[in-house]
């Protein structure tokens, strides 16, 4: 086990750097040339060659890369054009906003996914099991932006339950746990919709194939519970793809999250980008997808450890 | 024989009927089946696959899996009627007073627990056992059944012990809870012949050690010979033939034991021609009437096609079911 | 006939054998193949949905009732079941049933076109690093990883909007995210057919390695490919109109679903109308996409045939 755990670790360092090259290099796609969009049409040559030096634009690819990794491993993602504050400043707050969106998302898509799952599984054919297949085969081809606008057109607008906008109320006083919550509601069952209804099929399916395994039925034969089969041996068997599914489902839950928060206002990283984007407020962005990025990959790795510990027979890959 | 006659049977088994209900057809796997253990005997059950031998097993713990159902008849368990207990009943009689050793190990053992994990949860749960207490009794079952090292085995997952093994864990935790009969459905045959004999010797040394009845299911007649006390020849869901093994194998009264003898290759006798016995067994969905055995039977007459054969006691404790059984 | 059929007639034995070779001469694959996905009745609905779908977006012109960019202001936000107008109209009153039909050119090709390109690239690129193995599959397999290693959403939305707004940037966009997952795919079936064993019998009658990628590891690899591609474009249908939902597509006044979606948000509580349609259709559409990718799999799947 230890053994797995080290050779996991080990691999994701190439891979963090590859992907701190792809992200630089995406900066370097943009058309058109820096020095001249932060001058602007009137600049004159030498202007231009200027600020080219000085934001280093005319040293090799190379050099330019291993500057920039240098600053971003001690924190320093330049200045928003837009804002004119260091990105960092702008970035981190929006980072856990929507950590917590995703948090609260993934609690909901996992509890959701678990039990239709469980008792589809179970309980194959009967209504509860042909009425929750329909519903999440809707829902995983449901776009999260418009399931959103519904949720918000009739929860928000409508009825009044929920609020539509914003993390927290207008009122700074009113900043509670509760209130969070309250503002959470929408936002987060938009963004574990498709999720869950993926996770729940999953279950599903990996209940049926562990049930119909030869050695539930042993297991009955030593006079063990239906609960005792299901939940502890069936669970066990059933959840490495399980896990799997559900760490897969974060990136999606992170990049999900992007649509949820342009739709409610939610002050997250998603909805960061986009304005950024919209901005062309482009050091922003790439802070931004790094730090996601980065996030992503470790919980990978968290999920495939849990994975490892689960399944004895993945070890030995 | 080993078991005294005037006891009364340990299990008996009642004209029971057990049919699968399928959309268009019913399967009859089991069409009134009756023989009878008697305590600390061995009975093997053979047969031809698909004759219903794994469903009488799943039966007479009533485990037939839907669409299954049993329809008739009674399994007597020391006296008493297992059709008319309640499921929670049955699972305090499961792996207890009866248990049950697969035919295939990998399959009947959760790949995701240890084997200690297992036999262990037999024991805390039967015998309200602690853990601790649990794990040394599993020590000691892996002991009996002749597993080397067992205290290190407890922690070894199924899939990392050889086929043999896995059996002999099998037979640990089916023996945890001490039951009077261990029902066995063709256990040895993904084995090597020589694991084979090694578990054929463990079963008979314990059922001498402990006590236990065995009900043991096979297509195979030399585990018969070697292993049972007595045997029954099983053919499309009923009893053909039954009696003391060395009496049936040797004077086979039914012209289908006399067939299955005869397909078996014998030691000493190289020039001799196997002889296969034509056509297939009948559609379980589809039994012709009369006797089931009649359209590849070499003694066939137009009585055996049309008229249903009773199982009749011959006394010396055989019965045939047949209209022209040999001597 | 084949080498080992030929030797046999020249020996004289081959009579008796290619006859009883006719008469378990079994139906082509392609024909397994389609009698067991026309059982599949949800697929085949599927299958014609979408064929409808893409009949109605090709023939636009013929059968969009309005001009799709030329709104009638007097009829702003008009309900569902406007005399003249069955889907209502949107804020600046263009007729919404129009904007649908010509919406679906642009909303399919923005799935359609990425993901044929995008396999293409990932067959070849599956193929060459499970067939030749070694450095190239490392080097290959190696840079895949990577790509895997962001949130194939925000890869998406970040490559397009740094890229600029346009269709071929949005397109461009999802192909580089698609490529990683179905050169896995392909991968992972040309593994497998190489490691089979009828490929290393193949070799020993004397198949040289381009024989056998062409004759036995293309059509194998294909097969999940294309599975696997009709499902993403299920995804790629809503992917796509998330980005043109947060403007990083086409250009108005040119209609696409997603656009469609994003005018709606400022009138949702007077007239929610004009996001829920088009949202709706896309979710139609994707669910056939995505049932008619798993009949395809259940289809080509032996195990589950008869």
């Amino acid at each position: 086990m230890l053994r797995y755990l080290v050779y996991r670790v080990a691999s994701i360092v190439p891979v963090l750097l590859g992907v701190s090259v792809v992200v630089f290099l995406m900066m370097k796609l943009v058309p058109g040339d820096p020095a001249e969009a932060i001058l602007g049409p009137a600049a004159t040559t030498e202007k231009i060659e200027m600020v080219r030096r000085s934001l280093g634009l005319d040293k090799p690819f190379y050099i330019q890369y291993f500057r920039w990794l240098w600053k971003v491993l001690q924190g320093d993602f330049g200045s928003s054009i837009a804002v004119n504050v260091p990105v960092a400043q702008l970035v981190w707050p929006k980072f856990w906003n929507t950590v917590l969106l995703a948090g609260g998302s993934l609690v909901v898509c996992v509890v959701v996914g678990l039990v239709v799952g469980i008792v589809s599984g179970t309980r194959q054919y009967s209504w509860f099991d042909r009425l929750g297949m329909t519903s999440t085969l809707i829902l995983a081809n449901t776009p999260g932006f418009w399931l959103g606008l519904v949720l918000m057109v009739v929860f928000a607008l409508r009825l009044g339950w929920f609020p539509a906008t914003g993390m927290y109320s207008m009122r700074a006083a009113d900043k509670t746990v509760a209130d969070l919550l309250h503002h959470m509601v929408l936002p987060a069952i938009t963004t574990a919709a498709v999720s869950a209804a993926i996770i729940a099929r999953l279950v599903r399916s990996s209940f049926l194939d562990v049930i119909r395994k030869g050695f539930v039925t042993a297991l009955r034969a030593r006079g063990l519970s239906e609960r005792d089969v299901i939940l502890r041996h069936g669970l066990k068997n059933a959840l490495p793809p399980i896990v799997n599914i559900i760490g897969l489902q974060v990136g999606y839950l992170m990049g999900g999250a992007l649509f949820t928060e342009v739709v409610f206002s939610w002050p997250g990283i998603g909805l960061q980008i986009y304005s950024s984007i919209v901005a062309r407020d482009l050091p922003v962005v790439q802070a931004a997808v790094l730090v996601t990025t980065f996030v992503f990959v470790l919980v990978n790795l968290g999920t495939d450890v849990i994975v490892a510990a689960l399944d004895p027979r993945v070890r030995r890959a | 024989m080993s078991t005294a006659v005037d006891l009364p049977p340990l299990v008996e088994v009642q004209d029971l009927h057990t049919h699968f209900l399928l959309k268009k057809k019913v399967v009859r796997a089991i069409n009134g089946l009756s023989f009878s253990v008697g305590r600390g005997e061995i009975l093997g059950i053979a047969g031809e696959s698909g004759a219903g031998k794994s469903v009488l097993c799943l039966s007479m713990l009533r485990l037939v899996p839907q669409p299954g159902r049993i329809v008739g008849g009674r399994i007597l368990f020391e006296g008493k009627d297992l059709l008319g207990k309640s499921e929670h009943e049955m699972r305090g009689l499961r792996g207890q007073a009866i248990s049950m050793v697969f035919e295939d190990p990998l399959n009947s053992l959760d790949p995701a627990f240890t084997v200690g994990d297992q036999i262990g949860e037999s024991l805390m749960l039967h015998k309200a056992m602690t853990r601790s207490a649990a794990r040394q009794k599993a020590g000691e079952l892996l002991r009996l059944v002749g597993i080397p090292d067992p205290e290190r085995r407890l922690d070894n997952y199924a899939h990392e012990l050889s086929g043999g093994m896995q059996q002999r864990v099998m037979i640990a935790v089916a023996l945890s809870c001490d039951p009077a009969l261990l029902i066995a459905d063709n256990p040895t045959t993904a084995l090597d012949v020589t694991i084979q004999m090694q578990i054929l010797d463990l079963v008979k040394q314990l059922r001498d050690r402990l006590g236990m009845a065995v009900l043991w299911i096979t297509h195979d007649l030399g585990v018969v010979a070697k292993l049972c006390d007595r045997v029954v020849i099983m053919y499309a869901g009923k009893v053909m033939e039954a009696g003391d093994v060395y009496d049936v194998l040797k004077r086979p009264r039914h012209p289908y034991t006399r067939r299955l003898i005869d397909a078996l290759p014998k030691l000493g006798h190289p020039e001799q021609r196997l002889i296969p016995i034509q056509g297939r067994p009948p559609n379980p969905a589809d039994l012709p009437e009369g006797c089931p055995f009649a359209p590849r039977c070499y003694k066939v007459t137009a009585e055996c096609r049309s008229q249903a054969v009773e199982l009749v006691d011959t006394g010396d404790g055989r019965a045939v079911r047949c209209l022209h059984p040999e001597e | 006939m084949s080498v080992h059929e030929r030797g046999l007639v020249e020996t004289g034995q081959a009579e008796p054998l290619v006859a009883e070779a006719e008469m378990f001469r079994r139906p082509s694959e392609w024909w397994i193949f389609w009698e067991a996905l026309s059982r599949d009745r949800l697929a085949v609905a599927a299958g014609g949905a979408i064929l409808l779908i893409c009949l109605v977006a090709v023939f636009a012109p013929l059968l969009s009732p309005y001009d799709p960019t030329v709104g009638d202001n007097s009829l702003r936000l008009a309900p569902i079941g406007t005399p003249g107008h069955l889907l209502g109209l949107d804020g600046q009153g263009r007729d919404i049933l129009s904007r649908l039909i010509w919406g679906g050119r642009v909303s399919l090709a923005i799935a359609l076109m990425p993901v044929t390109v995008a396999s293409v690239l990932s067959v070849a690129l599956g193929l060459i690093a499970g067939f030749f193995g070694g450095k190239v599959d490392m080097l290959i397999m190696r840079t895949l990883d990577v790509f895997f290693a962001f949130p194939a959403v925000l890869l998406a939305v970040a490559i397009a909007g740094v890229l600029g707004p346009g269709m071929l940037n949005v397109m461009l966009s999802i192909t580089v995210v698609l490529v990683p997952y179905i050169s896995r795919v392909a991968y992972m079936a040309t593994v497998t057919v190489k490691n089979e064993l009828f490929v290393d019998q193949a070799r020993v009658c004397g198949a040289g390695p381009w024989q056998i990628l062409f004759h036995y590891t293309l059509p194998n690899t294909l097969s999940p490919v294309l599975v696997y591609g009709t499902t993403l474009v299920g995804i790629m249908i809503v992917l796509g109109a998330g980005l043109s939902f947060l403007g990083l597509g086409i250009s108005p006044p040119t209609p696409d679903w997603g656009v469609m979606c994003s005018d709606g948000r400022n009138f949702l509580s007077v007239a929610p109308h004009v996001s829920a349609v088009p949202g709706a259709v896309l979710v139609f559409v994707a669910m056939s996409f995505n049932l008619l990718g798993d009949g395809l799999r259940d289809a080509l799947d032996p195990k589950l045939r008869k």
